[in-house]
């Protein structure tokens, strides 16, 4: 065990006890992010970039696209590919190599929010049906961990797609100085995440709270209907709790998509 | 979710198997059916076929992975390269990866990992034949197959998905629901707690729709459950039969 792990293991148990007394490290409200910003456009070379910061989290997504086959059951329309990396440079936590199933559950999980929430009209991807359509590849990029990399990768996420640009195709070419429009992105789906700690629920938990819960659940929503749910962690949530959280994750994404 | 299609798939209440909204697909389950394997179970589950095998405790390898306060569980979720229709690429994936992350945490809720310190616990659920629905499926085959091994639980963890078609709400989505469906909502539940160990959601849902979805889904674990428990007596009788 790193010296690191073993700190983040005493971190833990004290955000234990003060949650058993319903406060918090950073004396924040249960219900209350951490400050947030959303920087678009934070690297004007990709097609579509968005640098956020939530807390000392610090996160930027990066949209690129390439042209190629469409899967066979869907030849009319464009493809979606999400990764995510945990840089090392990001936490003496993190090392390099291929991504973890952390890393990978957190790829999965921004890319079924924005997916299932409909907002990427990818049949305006296709360019000839079963032969070429747009890929879009979103690509996240964690460079200072503070913990709560669903809420801002998600966040980093759609702020990027929302000032994608379409590079221009001719002739087999991709011309990428030149823009053919606008990614066609409609909605705003955004991810709340809480965690649970011993039997208080809490609102964008840091990475030592993360350290110290039991549980999680990550509730990704648009303006009307729920578009995404993960629970994770060896605890457990009571069906009123989970009910609960989609509650306030309705509340609190209507504050969130304001920064958008 | 959500691929486009014409398909209709409620017709005059009922689902193109003949299903009503809140009814399960056949379940059977048995118990002990590898000879290797510390504990183990088969389970069918409408055209799931499922195979839940389980090592251990023992020693933890490689040893630096070991905790000194509890026993490390292992999950690996594989799909056999013939489970489906298009053959699946051997080995583990991103889909794989996250489903084997989140059924092991699910597990580590009931099983008293902490009797058995620096010991490790295998976990492999082997997808024979997928027809939606498979981490449930391998889910409660293998919360069975760690019942046969022996090891003490607070509970049975029994996972059942409800859903939406047709902007209904259903339960136990079948393939051609999961393929052109609105939503899917797996969940895993503790029969005395009530507690909810695993839960993802995709697809649209609003509120009163994901009560809906979530209640018929608890509902119908309590079902579920009873057949797990029956196919772990049902192993101690036919070995007194012989």
């Amino acid at each position: 065990m790193s010296v690191e792990e073993v700190a983040l293991e005493v971190k833990g148990d004290y955000v234990r006890q003060l949650a058993a007394k319903g406060m918090r490290q950073d004396k924040r409200k249960m219900d209350e992010y951490r400050p947030i910003k959303v920087t678009p456009n934070f690297i004007p070379h990709a097609l579509g970039s968005s640098y956020v910061e939530l807390g000392k989290t610090k996160v930027i997504a990066g949209v690129s696209m390439a042209v190629g086959t469409p899967y066979p059951d869907t030849p009319a329309s464009g493809t979606l590919m999400t990764g995510a990396e945990f840089a090392p440079i990001a936490s003496p936590l993190f090392e390099s190599g291929p991504p973890r199933p952390a890393a990978i559950e957190l790829a999965r999980v921004v890319d079924r929010g924005v997916r299932e929430s409909k907002t990427i009209d990818f049949d305006k991807l296709c360019i000839t049906e079963g032969e070429a359509v747009w890929m879009v590849m979103l690509d996240l990029h964690v460079i200072d961990y503070d913990g709560n990399l669903f809420d801002s990768s998600s966040l980093a996420a759609i702020s990027a797609l929302l000032n994608a640009r379409i590079p221009k195709y001719e002739d087999g070419k991709i011309i990428r100085e030149e823009t053919s429009g606008k990614l066609p992105v409609s909605k705003k789906p955004v991810e709340c995440t809480f965690a649970k700690v011993g039997d208080v629920l809490m609102l964008d938990p840091t990475l030592a709270e993360e350290q110290g819960m039991d549980a999680r659940l990550t509730v990704a929503t648009t303006e009307k209907s729920i578009c995404a749910m993960q629970k994770g962690g060896s605890g457990s949530f009571s069906l009123d709790e989970v009910e609960g959280l989609i509650d306030q994750a309705f509340k609190k994404g209507k504050a969130l998509r304001k920064l958008l | 979710m959500g691929m486009k299609s014409d398909i209709q798939l409620i017709k005059d209440g009922k689902r193109l198997d003949g299903r009503k909204p809140n009814e399960l697909r056949d379940i059977t389950i048995k118990a002990g059916v590898l000879d290797n394997a510390d504990g183990s179970c088969y389970l069918e589950w409408g055209g799931n076929k499922v195979l839940a095998g389980v090592y251990g405790p023992k020693q933890c390898l490689p040893r630096h992975l070991s905790n000194p306060y509890k026993a490390v569980l292992n999950y690996r979720y594989n799909m056999a390269p013939f489970s489906v229709d298009d053959r699946k690429r051997p080995g583990p994936d991103r889909r794989s990866v996250e489903i084997s992350k989140i059924s092991a945490e699910a597990l580590e809720r009931v099983v008293l990992l902490e009797k058995f310190p620096e010991t490790m616990v295998d976990v492999y659920v082997e997808i024979l034949q997928a027809e939606a629905g498979t981490r449930c499926a391998a889910l409660t085959a293998a919360s069975v197959a760690l019942a046969d091994a022996g090891l003490p639980m607070k509970d049975m963890v029994t996972a059942v998905a409800a859903g939406k078609i047709d902007g209904t709400v259903v339960l136990d989505l079948n393939k051609a629901e999961d393929n052109f469906g609105q939503a899917d909502v797996p969940m895993a539940v503790l029969q005395h707690s009530g507690e909810i160990v695993l839960l993802q959601m995709d697809g649209d849902l609003t509120q009163k729709e994901f009560h809906q979805a979530a209640t018929m889904a608890i509902e119908a674990s309590k079902k579920v459950y009873e057949l797990q428990k029956a196919a772990l007596k049902d192993k101690y009788k036919e070995r007194g039969s012989k």
